[in-house]
């Protein structure tokens, strides 16, 4: 070994169709240390750990730019079997495992141990015999590094998450010449205590002189396990820092930290806010979404307000929504002006004027092989039987107000067309989200719930949306909740900000508190915020 | 206390069997009902049902491996098939008769199964996803082609002066007739000499293994070469000895088995083999409950062979020795290349392909080859089939062979995601029982005899309808519950509920 470092990246960019995602990062593990690679949401982590690991993501879209060392020498890793050889091994956020084979055979998946047979000295490798024992064998010997006690023999489908996490990391053990361990998110899927297993079991690891990356959001983690860490913020390196000259809160900041662009001109603001008028009370209310469950939050939302929901993917914000409409099971009580919804009934929350723009623009949003002006009536003509004659016996379609409603709806949202009878699915990406919210307004909401209302959609038609949300709550006095993972989003329209972590609400937020607070409670750290404040 | 735990798992795990298994238990209900309504003799339903099995069941056994590969039912073995009757024509016309014609036929069908194999994998590869439906409609392409071929090319392109040729000169007669060249080429090798041959090809297996042992094995396996060498060359002396014991001649000499004789042997044997297996070679995948569990079936199967009303039907049935011991190939050729790396890497495909590509695995590759193993294996079925009928539909013979075969593996609880040879072997038995029963008990019901062909046809699509129905019902009933693992502080106990 030449080198201190087992891997160094040195001024990676790298630029998708123009867009740059990473801009001159580096990257430094020694052997047997924990390194955390930090950042939100779209910060460059998993493209950083993309071009390390030689996904063909990377190469199809143009390679990167910048070098990569292994042990002091350059290396050019251009695809994932290359990685492989170099020593690098990933435990994948979503488990690579196949749930109808045993742990060993999912252990030694792809490097199966073999003897000859006649045949196979003829015809080739692949028709050796497998050597089931010294499978095992070897799977045992893996599971036990790790302190995995099951049975070798077990299927793994139907084990607990927790237990598919630990066969991932017992097969990347199980190769030879294990230099380096990317963990890619692997504490988002587990329960507390799984999770503490799992960080023993890492230390246990580089215990072996294997340096472990940790991506992760979870400040605390970082703090108990990680030796050293690196932020980045937009795709750039913002320091390599070693873990006990740094805080919780200093760690946050630098993740979050930019200023506030302002994203919304000011309106004029003639709305009085009443904290004791709730439109909508949550109360131990769960959703079994899965990868974005909700376990157990409790959530008044004000007549007239727009509530911003944040925190990071995957920990719950997107379920809130979901549930009430129906759309994944939800359980506890959800009361709408003081009557309570039933949530396991799908449309009920819709009858009530409670309307939802789906995050899933394209999947569940829209009907992109149909016009703008079916797009915009379809939900009311299912729910309410607007635009339709009514014959007693059967009703028909009602052409012409349609249209005409199309019409009105597409001048007054400004959607640029041809007309409502261009095919949705040929609009631009903001165009399309202004298509959703015609339909939602259509519905004559009460509350209005916009969920990610800016996915997909560039800078320009972004502030458009979010100037539209605005003038529709200040001029109706609609009330909006706005889900969203872009903070600098919600800050810049939101009355009050509810961040969610791991399923809960970790705080409710004003739009200007610092930004070390958004930053602990995206991850997880309970702050008194918003409510504490006016109490 | 502990009784009574014990019962109520012992209920539901027959619960648990019975969901299952409640295809094959549909089915068999079926088959009694129609067993009893039909009022034919059971012996005669029996033997009927024999000969079918020994006819189908290779084509049945060539789908197990597609399907683990995960493209799902290959309909579309009937371009094995189409190799088999394609290289029936050339050989029959060039006067090629017995046993020797058939392997001839069989080499013949070969390349060009493998061809056809390759080019419809490369097809399910473009079509990832809806295998099925595209083997199907192939299958009808195919069948198009190959009707252009056996009515003009033959005769009119390829130069080919044969009785069989229809008078026009080209086109060959709607009834192709085998009973002259390799008719039951298969079947009346008897099992003496399907014997000798295991045994030699035994010996040169094993010659083989100790040639390559240098560089391949250590020392242990060579010892057990050795010993299986010596067993086998001792089996084919036996079979010297035991033709000259003049009862025993008759009994393995003939062209059939008695099935009654053969049960009781078979049943002798399995048990020996276990023993042998257990106390001198101390495998440790048999265990002692194992052995009982064997014996106990064993002396069951003897006991029940010398009741009189079994012993008769039993002792009517005769079997071909070497039309089984193919079958009985097949299903050993399928475990055996499951059992190597081609073979896991296939059922790695079959379950997921993106997990398989990134473990470093072909996956089109090795689609091809399941594919191309599927076709070659059905070629082989399709000239068992024919050469037990003796004489087939040239044009049309190979039309229903996927749906049949289908049909079959479905009813003995295969899914398009899971079959072995056991679910092949049981579904041949109970579609092919159906197939007989079901028209005689229409008969016996209706009291006309010319619906008894509505009859299968409704029976083919049916079975396949009602077995994909049922599936679907037991895949949804299935939920698999994900616990935490450390919460309840000892963790086998946790994986112990979950199964």
């Amino acid at each position: 070994m030449n080198s201190e470092y087992v891997v160094k990246m040195n001024g990676i960019s790298k630029e998708f169709s123009g867009n740059r995602v990473l801009k001159d990062v580096s990257l430094m593990v020694k052997p047997g240390e924990i390194h955390a690679l930090m950042g939100e949401n779209g910060a460059g982590k998993s493209t950083l750990m993309n071009i390390l690991f030689g996904m063909p993501a990377i190469w199809n879209t143009g390679g990167y730019d910048g070098t990569i060392e292994i042990d002091g020498e350059t290396v050019k890793i251009d695809s994932p079997q290359k990685a492989m050889e170099c020593g690098i091994g990933m435990v994948h956020q979503e488990f690579m495992l196949i749930p109808g084979f045993t742990a060993t055979e999912n252990i030694k998946l792809g490097r199966e141990v073999t003897t000859p047979t006649v045949a196979s000295s003829f015809l080739g490798k692949s028709l050796e015999v497998l050597d089931r024992r010294q499978m095992r064998k070897d799977a045992r010997k893996a599971m036990d590094t790790i302190g995995l006690s099951i049975d070798e023999n077990t299927l793994v489908g139907g084990l607990p998450v927790g237990y598919m996490q630990f066969i991932e990391i017992a097969r990347e053990i199980d190769k030879t010449g294990m230099k380096l361990l990317i963990f890619d998110e692997p504490t988002a899927v587990l329960t507390e205590s799984e999770a503490e297993r799992l960080l023993k079991t890492m230390k246990v690891i580089a215990g072996k002189g294997i340096a472990i990356i940790f991506i992760t959001h979870r400040i605390d983690e970082v703090i108990e396990v990680a030796d050293s860490l690196t932020v980045l913020r937009d795709g750039t390196f913002i320091a390599r820092l070693e873990t006990k000259d740094v805080n919780a809160s200093k760690i946050a900041e630098m993740m979050i930290g930019r200023k506030v662009e302002k994203l919304v001109d000011e309106t004029e603001d003639n709305r009085s806010l009443n904290k004791d008028d709730v439109v909508l009370k949550l109360r131990d209310y769960h959703v079994d979404m899965p990868g974005e469950t909700v376990r157990g939050i409790d959530l008044d939302v004000r007549r007239g307000e727009i509530l911003g929901i944040g925190g990071l993917a995957g920990q719950g914000k997107i379920g809130i929504p979901n549930g009430i409409l129906g759309l994944y099971h939800a359980s506890g009580t959800v009361e709408f002006e003081g009557e309570s919804i039933d949530p396991s009934k799908l449309g009920d929350a819709l009858k009530r004027h409670i309307v939802f723009v789906s995050e899933d623009r394209r999947g569940v949003g829209l009907l992109l092989e149909e016009s703008i002006e079916q797009n915009i009536v379809f939900t009311a003509t299912q729910v309410e039987n607007k635009f339709m004659r009514n014959y007693g016996f059967f009703r028909q379609y009602d052409k012409a107000a349609a249209k005409k409603h199309a019409e009105d709806m597409i001048k007054e949202l400004d959607i640029r067309c041809v007309g409502p009878e261009q095919l949705v699915g040929s609009l631009s990406g903001g165009n399309q989200q202004k298509v959703c919210l015609a339909r939602a307004l259509t519905m004559d909401p009460k509350l209005l719930i916009v969920s990610e209302p800016t996915r997909g959609i560039d800078i320009g038609a972004k502030k458009l949306v979010l100037e539209l949300l605005v003038k529709l709550n200040r001029e109706t006095g609609m009330t909006i909740i706005v889900v969203s993972s872009e903070l600098n989003e919600l800050r810049s329209l939101s009355d009050r900000i509810a961040i969610v972590s791991d399923g809960k609400i970790s705080g409710i937020l004003k739009p200007d508190d610092s930004d070390a607070n958004f930053g602990l409670a995206m991850s997880g750290v309970k702050v008194g915020g918003a409510d504490d404040g006016e109490a | 206390m502990k009784n009574n735990n014990n019962g109520a798992s012992f209920g539901s795990n027959l619960k648990t069997a019975l969901f299952n298994n409640k295809v094959i238990l549909l089915f068999t209900v079926l088959c009694i009902a129609c067993i009893m309504t039909s009022g034919s003799p059971i012996n005669y339903i029996a033997s009927e049902v024999f000969s079918r099995f020994g006819r189908n069941a290779c084509l049945v056994l060539a789908l197990i491996i597609p399907c683990l590969a995960g493209l799902g039912m290959n309909f579309g073995i009937v371009v094995g098939a189409i190799a088999a009757q394609i290289a029936i024509f050339f050989v029959v016309h060039w006067g090629f008769v017995g046993i020797g014609g058939f392997l001839l036929c069989a080499l013949m069908a070969t390349p060009m199964a493998i061809l056809f194999g390759w080019l419809l994998g490369k097809l399910y590869n473009k079509t990832k996803g809806s295998e099925m439906i595209t083997g199907l409609v192939l299958g009808f392409f195919a069948d198009g082609l190959y009707r252009l071929f056996t009515l003009y090319i033959i005769g009119g392109v390829i130069p080919y002066d044969d009785p069989n040729l229809l008078d026009r000169g080209f086109g060959l007669r709607n009834a192709f007739d085998l009973s002259d060249s390799i008719k039951y080429a298969l079947d009346d090798i008897s099992f003496v000499i399907v014997f000798r041959v295991l045994m030699i090809a035994l010996i040169v297996l094993q010659l083989l293994k100790l040639v390559f042992a240098s560089k391949i094995k250590h020392e242990e396996s060579k010892k057990s070469c050795l010993i299986k060498l010596v067993l086998s060359a001792l089996g084919f002396g036996l079979s010297f000895v035991l033709m000259m014991v003049p009862g025993i001649a008759s009994m393995i000499g003939g062209t059939r088995l008695i099935l009654s004789d053969t049960l009781r042997v078979a049943m002798i044997v399995y048990v020996v083999y276990l023993l042998i297996k257990r106390f001198a070679v101390k495998d440790e995948d048999i265990t002692n409950s194992k052995l009982i569990k064997a014996a106990i079936a064993a002396v069951l199967v003897l006991g029940l062979s010398y009741v009189p009303a079994i012993r008769n039907v039993l002792r009517s049935i005769s079997i071909s020795a070497c039309t089984y011991a193919v079958i009985c190939l097949f299903c050993f050729f399928n475990n055996w290349i499951l059992d190597t790396k081609l073979g896991q890497d296939m059922r790695t495909v079959g379950q997921n392909r993106i997990v398989a590509g990134s473990a470093g695995i072909n996956v089109d590759g090795i689609r091809i080859i399941a594919t191309c193993i599927s076709t070659v294996l059905a070629a082989w079925g399709q000239l068992i089939y024919l050469q037990n009928l003796g004489t087939f539909n040239t044009v049309q013979q190979q039309s229903n062979v996927g749906l049949y075969a289908v049909a079959a593996i479905l009813v003995g609880g295969a899914s398009v995601q899971k079959a072995n040879n056991r679910q092949a072997i049981i579904g041949v038995v109970l579609f092919h029982t159906l197939f007989v029963v079901a028209p005689l008990a229409a008969t016996q019901l209706i009291g006309d005899s010319a619906i008894s062909e509505y009859i299968r046809m409704f029976i083919c699509y049916g079975v396949i309808a009602v077995s994909l129905a049922m599936h679907a019902w037991k895949k949804k009933g299935f939920k698999v519950e994900q616990k935490s693992i450390v919460d309840d502080g000892d963790n086998k106990d946790v994986v112990k509920t979950l199964f």
